[in-house]
């Protein structure tokens, strides 16, 4: 075969490469907003689920539900988290307990999120007796998203340059004015993505709230109540009620918000790569 | 006239490997002493050391004396911040922060508490006036100091050191990634900053050097070689090494 | 206040919430070594792990289905990844034009951010339903790999993409100088010097296509048997855990925190590898 034809053939190839993989997201995409949208309204929105065999009503109550269990994992992850990630890049001498250090949170990172719903299970609702809740759901979620807004901060810290903290400190700055005044404002961007990435793990994760969120229909009134999030009620309508039309409309709104996420984390990241080059 | 900084048998290693050996250097205030000396000679890790930059490193060691106005620097219970401030440095690369051309000024100002926005804009208009920038940027302080062109920055980041009155202006090859013309600006600069400051600085330029110091230091394998006038080093210099490396005959 | 006690207690305040994060991720690995150790005791570790027969109320706890189930799937979804995500990231880093990557390069991140379940219900609706065409009830082995091959695709396209990319100019340049014509020059030069990086990709896309479990739970049947064929159904290890933790107790419990220890174990190995290939790749190439 002349090396002419064969880049020709393999060309082909490529570019089906990319072709098969746009299809593949615009053919979800599309089909969930087509079948969706049109289930779509304000009362769909506002009305909690009402039959449960039939999945009559909307989502209301698991749009509250989300919204609680995003706050309340946000607002316990963060300090922890960012502070665990300022630790490794600032303070940490590279030794061995460092390394080591790095090297379990990689692999919690990986680690399935059904574990840390095991986890979460026997150590929140068994053993703590806090049962099916938001509160159970929200530190079971905790811990899952810990060691990537560990390894994303660390990482936004590290892109600051070297020479940022040299000129603070030449500056007469001591070590924490330097941290707060010219390393993190410049980490900033990344830091916000990095916390906007885990709001939108805690809108698409399913596995590690099936077991710890008690999946309750009903208005949570507070984070000791079980609840559900509309990644979970899109589960229990398509696998419990086979409601598949209310099912479609939820999945229609969860694209929705992946997509101004989504939307959000690039302009945040465009806006970093420009304030680093001095736009 | 006095010394404003000694070295006294300062002996330094990164982990197991010596970078400098035995090193005693007095600095006159108000002059500006060079240090040449060919790449890995340790003419920066030295500089460095006149303000606790090195601080940040792990695994190293110093033994011997480093003294400001006679005190030793890294003897027990001295604040590295407040040596920091009566050591200022300006760096090989120009790196103003990501922040407007006033910001970057009055940053060392803030961070010693200062509030007063009357005084912060004296202090700005005063700094960039000697570092001879200020007929450039004063319609744009509150552009982004990055927006600066290299040589620019450069004295943008003089301006910020100056900012925190310093007594001693440490350069760790400042020219090296500018133009000519850059060049020559910080050239002069550095001779009218010299009434007021001590300066120290390291360049591998040996006609900066000669151009711009009162005296000259000329390191090799971390050993103080030479060091006196900068016209007796570059015209009669005693050791042959240091004749070997100023006609180029050295690798 | 003096700089030196604000930075003291700052100092203190990050060690405070380093430490409280680094006890919580021990925590979980020690929690879960300790509830799931037992099993391996009682049970014995090779009838637990090559046992072919799990029925919690007889006391019987074999993963092997399970384990077959995660490891066909897996492997269903690679063959279809592997190949169509190399193409797309050689597209990315070496053939599509400047607008043409502006829209492809946003496509394979918004992949990584759609929720499993909606994976889940398009492969419910669509997927299932196309399987039952060929044969069986569509809920089934190859139904599980055609959604997760669309779920592990952006590991494998960005991972190779950014180790495409960091070959070196000087190699591609020398080999487009010598007379290769592009596809050449990429065959033979770039993805033999990526060849690590790539590695790590797909190392990494199968510890994700692992780790799914909502998924995978909607479409692969939750049978517990031996697939005989991509038409069968099964169970994967992590649905398992979804499905019976909840009414779990005593050693059927321990069985489950056994099943979180391989989960751990796999994702150990297959983190390590990935780690390994892309030092190797450092080192070859030379860059980060």
């Amino acid at each position: 075969m002349s090396p002419k034809i064969a880049q020709r053939i393999a060309k082909v190839f490529i570019w089906g490469g990319g072709a098969i993989t746009v299809a593949i997201l615009l053919g979800i995409i599309l089909y969930i907003l087509i079948q969706g949208v049109p289930v779509l309204s304000l009362d769909f929105l506002i009305t909690p689920p009402r039959g449960g065999l039939t999945g009559e009503g909307g989502i209301s109550t698991a749009i509250i539900g989300t919204l609680y269990i995003l706050g309340v994992t946000l607002a316990i992850v963060i300090g922890p988290g960012i502070g665990a990630g300022i630790y490794l890049a600032e303070y940490a001498r590279n030794n061995r307990f460092t390394q080591i250090i790095r090297y379990a949170v990689g692999i919690l990172a990986g680690v399935p999120s059904i574990v840390f719903g095991l986890f979460g299970f026997t150590l929140f609702v068994t053993a703590l007796r806090f049962n099916f809740s938001i509160l159970s759901g929200a530190l079971s979620l905790v811990c899952l998203l810990l060691p990537t807004l560990i390894r994303t901060t660390e990482e936004a810290l590290k892109t600051v340059p070297r020479s940022y903290r040299e000129a603070a400190l030449a500056t007469g700055a001591s070590k924490w004015q330097t941290i707060r005044h010219v390393v993190l404002p410049a980490a900033m961007p990344g830091i916000v993505t990095g916390i906007i990435l885990c709001a939108g793990r805690v809108v698409e994760e399913t596995a590690c709230l099936y077991v710890t969120m008690g999946g309750s229909a009903a208005m949570p009134k507070s984070i000791l109540s079980g609840g559900r999030t509309l990644s979970l009620h899109l589960f229990y309508l398509a696998m419990e009620t086979r409601a598949f039309d209310k099912a479609m409309g939820t999945g229609a709104v969860l694209i929705i918000i992946i997509i101004v996420i989504n939307t959000l984390t690039n302009w945040l990241s465009h806006r970093f790569q420009v304030k680093m080059r001095g736009g | 006239m006095e010394n404003k900084m000694q070295t006294k048998h300062l002996d330094f290693y990164y982990g197991k490997k010596q970078v400098l050996k035995n090193v005693s250097l007095d600095m006159k205030e108000r002059q500006i002493t060079a240090l040449i000396g060919p790449s890995g000679c340790g003419k920066t890790t030295l500089l460095r050391l006149l303000n606790r930059m090195n601080d940040v490193i792990p695994e190293i060691r110093l033994d011997g004396d480093v003294l400001l106005d006679g005190e030793n620097i890294y003897a027990a219970g001295v604040d590295v911040v407040e040596v920091r401030k009566r050591v200022g440095m300006v760096f090989q690369q120009p790196n103003p922060f990501p922040k407007t051309v006033f910001e970057n000024i009055a940053f060392g100002p803030r961070m010693m508490g200062q509030k007063n926005r009357l005084y912060l804009e004296e202090i700005v208009e005063r700094s960039l006036k000697v570092a001879a920038i200020w007929d450039e940027v004063k319609d744009n302080l509150d552009k982004s100091g990055l927006a600066l062109s290299g040589g620019q920055q450069q004295r943008l980041c003089i301006a910020r050191t100056l900012a925190i009155e310093p007594e001693v202006i440490l350069m760790d090859e400042p020219c090296s990634a500018l133009d000519p013309i850059s060049t020559l600006k910080i050239e002069e600069l550095m001779q009218d900053l010299k009434k007021q400051y001590t300066i120290v600085i390291v360049t591998h330029n040996m006609q900066q050097a000669a151009r711009v110091s009162d005296r000259t230091g000329f390191l090799l394998l971390g050993e103080l070689v030479e060091y006196s006038e900068t016209s007796e080093i570059f015209g009669r210099p005693r050791d042959q090494r240091t004749e070997d490396y100023i006609t180029g005959r050295f690798g | 206040m003096n700089h030196v006690i604000i930075d003291r207690t700052a100092k203190h305040v990050v060690i405070i919430c380093a430490s409280a994060s680094f006890v919580i991720l021990g925590a979980i690995f020690i929690f879960t070594l300790r509830e799931g150790l037992p099993a391996f005791q009682q049970i014995g570790f090779i009838n637990f792990l090559f046992g072919t027969e799990w029925r919690p109320g007889q006391e019987m706890f074999g993963i092997l289905p399970m384990g077959l189930g995660s490891l066909l799937v897996t492997l269903g979804a690679m063959v279809f990844a592997i190949p169509i995500g190399l193409a797309c990231a050689i597209l990315l880093a070496e053939i599509a034009p400047y607008r043409i990557r502006q829209f492809l390069r946003p496509t394979v991140e918004l992949l990584v951010g759609i929720p499993s379940v909606v994976y889940g219900l398009v492969g419910l609706m669509l997927i299932v339903p196309t399987v039952r065409q060929i044969g069986g009830t569509g809920f089934s082995i190859l139904a599980a790999s055609l959604v997760l091959m669309a779920m592990v695709l952006p590991t494998i396209i960005s991972i190779s993409e950014d180790s495409l990319r960091a070959v070196p100019k000087g190699y591609k340049e020398a080999a487009l100088a010598m007379g290769a014509n592009q596809w050449q020059m990429i065959w033979h030069v770039q993805i033999p010097a990526a060849r690590s990086g790539i590695v790590a990709g797909i190392v990494l896309g199968m510890g994700r296509a692992i780790g799914e479990t909502m998924a995978m739970i909607m479409v692969i049947g939750n049978a517990v048997v031996i697939p005989d064929s991509p038409l069968s159904p099964g169970r994967t290890l992590t649905g398992n855990i979804a499905v019976e933790i909840m009414y779990a107790a005593g050693l059927h419990r321990d069985a489950l925190f056994a099943t979180g220890v391989i989960l751990f174990l796999v994702i150990l190995v297959l983190n390590t590898l990935a780690t390994i290939a892309l030092r190797r790749g450092i080192r070859t190439q030379g860059v980060a």
